[in-house]
Formats: C-alpha cells, sequence, structure tokens
C-alpha cells in the first residue's frame, strides 16, 4: 500500500480525529454512549453509512451539477441510512437493541462527519480513497464514541457489555456517569489528553 | 394548561441541548459571542416553527401505516420526507427572508442554509415522531418550546465563553476542551428541572 492511502486510513483516526480534533459529528454521538453495546452498534452503523455514501458519491462525482449537490448528497445519505435502520429493525428483537437508538440513527443522515467528508474528500477523489476515507473517519468517530462508553458503562453501572465486573467487589454504581453530561465532560478530558500529547493543536 | 406544560417541558426538562445534544456543532462553533449567537439562535427557532407542524402533518396523513391508502405503511420513508421538507422548507424561507427584509437576511447570513443540516431541526422531527402528538396544536407548542430552548443554550453558553477569555484556562484544556466540559456543567445544572413534574 502507498504511503497516501496510508496516510489516508490512519489520519482520521488520531491526528485528524473527526470527534475531538475537526468536532464534527458531536450532535448524534453522545447520547448512545451510556452501554458499550448501543456505542457499538451507532459505530458501525456510521462506518457502513460514511464509508458507502462516500464511494457512491465519488462515482458520481462527474456526473453531479455543483448546484444541487447537496440534495443528491442528502439523498444518497438518507437512503443508506434507511437501509441501515431496515436491517437493525429486523434484529431489534434478536439481540434486544435499544428503540431510542432508532432516532440517533435517523440523525446520521445529518451527522456533519458524513456530509464534510463527502464535500471535502469523496466529490475530489476516486472512489477506492473515498471509501477508505469515509470508513476510516468512522472509525476513529467510533473509537471516541467507543472510550466513552466504556468509561461511562464500567463506572455508572459496573459493567461492560452487560457482563458484571465492578459490582462484585461491592462497586456501588455513579448514576452521574450515566446522565447525558458526563458524557461532555469525559469528552472534554479526551481533548485535554491528546491536545497534551499533541502540542501542535493547542488553540491560542 | 396542557400546552403549557408541555410548553415548559420542552424548554427546560427536554432542552434540545442539554438532555439531547441535538444541533452540537453548529452549537459549538457559532457560541464565540452573544450577539451571532442570538442570531442563529433565531434562526433555529423559526425554522423549527415551520418544518415541525409539517412534518407532523406528512406523518399522520401520508406516512403513518393507513394512513394514505390502506394497507399500507409508509413509516419507512420518514427519514427521507423528513429531511426533504426541511432542505426545502429551508430554501423557501432563505428566498423570503431575502425578498421581504434584506436586513435579517444579511445578519443571519450563512447561518440560514446551514441549519438545514443541523440535527436539532431533523431532531426535533424524529422525537414527534415518537412522542405520539394528539393534534396540531401540541406539536406547534412543542416545536416552539424546543426552538426557545435551544436559543436560550447557545446565548447562555456564549455569555459564559466571552466571560472565560479572561481567565487563565491550561494550554491543552484552551477552546474546545473547557467548551466541552463547561457544556457538561451546565447541563448537570439543566438536570434539576427533570425532577419537575409536568
Amino acid at each position: 500500500m502507498d504511503a497516501k492511502l496510508k496516510e489516508t486510513i490512519l489520519n482520521p483516526i488520531f491526528k485528524g480525529n473527526p470527534i475531538t480534533v475537526l468536532v464534527l459529528g458531536i450532535c448524534s454521538s453522545l447520547a448512545v454512549t451510556v452501554t458499550l453495546k448501543g456505542a457499538l452498534v451507532m459505530a458501525l452503523s456510521v462506518i457502513v453509512v460514511c464509508g458507502i455514501s462516500s464511494l457512491i458519491l465519488s462515482l458520481l462525482r462527474k456526473t453531479i451539477p455543483g448546484r444541487v449537490r447537496i440534495i443528491v448528497q442528502l439523498v444518497v445519505v438518507a437512503m443508506m441510512v434507511i437501509l441501515v435502520d431496515q436491517i437493525l429493525k429486523s434484529f431489534e428483537a434478536t439481540y434486544a437493541i435499544d428503540k431510542q437508538l432508532s432516532v440517533y440513527i435517523g440523525l446520521i443522515i445529518t451527522n456533519c462527519i458524513v456530509m464534510g467528508r463527502i464535500e471535502a474528500f469523496a466529490l475530489g477523489n476516486k472512489p477506492w480513497p473515498s471509501f477508505l476515507d469515509g470508513v476510516a473517519n468512522g472509525a476513529g468517530y467510533g473509537l471516541i464514541l467507543l472510550i466513552v462508553a466504556f468509561f461511562r458503562e464500567l463506572l455508572g453501572s459496573g459493567t461492560l457489555f452487560g457482563i458484571d465486573i465492578l459490582n462484585r467487589f461491592g462497586y456501588v454504581p455513579n448514576n452521574l456517569v450515566i446522565l447525558p453530561p458526563f458524557a461532555l465532560i469525559l469528552l472534554g478530558c479526551i481533548v485535554w489528553v491528546q491536545r497534551s500529547v499533541q502540542k501542535d493543536l493547542q488553540e491560542k | 394548561m396542557e400546552y403549557l406544560s408541555l410548553f415548559v417541558k420542552s424548554i427546560f426538562v427536554d432542552n434540545m441541548i442539554f438532555a439531547y445534544f441535538l444541533g452540537m456543532c453548529s452549537f459549538l462553533a457559532v457560541s464565540k459571542n452573544v450577539k451571532t449567537a442570538a442570531g442563529l439562535g433565531v434562526a433555529v427557532i423559526f425554522v423549527l416553527l415551520v418544518t415541525l407542524p409539517v412534518n407532523y402533518l406528512l406523518n399522520t396523513y401520508v406516512l403513518a401505516p393507513d394512513a394514505l391508502v390502506e394497507g399500507v405503511d409508509l413509516s419507512f420513508l420518514s427519514f427521507i420526507v423528513f429531511i426533504a421538507v426541511i432542505a426545502a422548507i429551508v430554501q423557501i424561507v432563505e428566498m423570503v427572508v431575502e425578498k421581504f427584509s434584506p436586513e435579517l437576511y444579511s445578519s443571519l447570513g450563512i447561518f440560514l442554509p446551514l441549519i438545514a443540516v443541523n440535527c436539532a431541526i431533523l431532531g426535533g422531527s424524529l422525537f414527534m415522531q415518537q412522542k405520539d402528538f394528539l393534534n396540531i396544536g401540541e406539536a406547534t407548542v412543542y416545536s416552539l418550546g424546543s426552538g426557545l430552548g435551544w436559543f436560550l443554550a447557545i446565548v447562555s453558553l456564549a455569555a459564559i465563553r466571552e466571560k472565560m477569555s479572561y481567565s487563565n484556562v491550561p494550554d491543552a484544556l484552551k477552546g474546545l476542551g473547557i467548551t466541552f466540559i463547561t457544556v457538561g456543567l451546565m447541563g448537570i445544572a439543566f438536570m434539576t428541572f427533570m425532577g419537575i413534574a409536568l
């Protein structure tokens, strides 16, 4: 694999992470991080939607007139999201996926990561790199989601993926961690850690 | 009385920002000073107030099971219909405002088109679908309340950020980091409303 492709894949995961560096896609992400399972489902959905819609729009990039591109993007992304939502609905009973998640799956349409990557990358690049870029950005987003969900589920319920970890040692679950605001505080701390390591990201 | 409780509930208890994190991207990006924040807030109230009742009507009379044709369930189309309605209405609102009030248009500027992809707008419609409102009045009151709640949130964060520029924040936490933590703390303050039964 040549260096440029490698850069395309690795950059969004840490150095140019969509959440902590570009500040995209926070809207739909934080409410699903109460449990690791919810975060995992959300992360996979975003990876799929982001990758495939980047691929489709990159294939179409020469035929879409510039004026109507936003609406074409919205339609392609909405179509992918509907597919993902329908697939999840069919698994709802089997895997007991939270119903509330459906609203947030719908909100992937307006997730700025998907639109942002299509606008910034897919419309100017060949299909294969665009697909990788979409998947990598989805993965960078998923990584942050999983980190936040790990701490929230471990400290908030004492479990991981629903399996008891801390409660058997007499841990009393901390309800504050389950409440939405803690996700933001945790995210602030992740940004803090990342910017202490990468000093060039610090704001003046 | 029911309308009043729904109104208060949608502003404070179900606050778009602090309870659901909707519209976070523009909330963080445009909250550097109070004036622009208020401009965006007004635009959000306006667009929510127009799109949510329209989507309510579409949801009830077209998309719901058995609504249009007996035995046909179109609810799987709701995402695409909602986002199309929002994009179209934002476009129309933009043209109308430009024609009749160039002053307001120039002060709202880039925010108006950007609202089409603001999660708070689509989120409002999706929550409306979940909440099963009885009539269009309830949907309208809910949309006005959520818009006002969003306005309140962005203006107060902008005011805090203006004051914060005088304080000594650790280098790595400056800007984004401290804003996240501030929003978190504001969210905890808003949690107090959750205990109110309406």
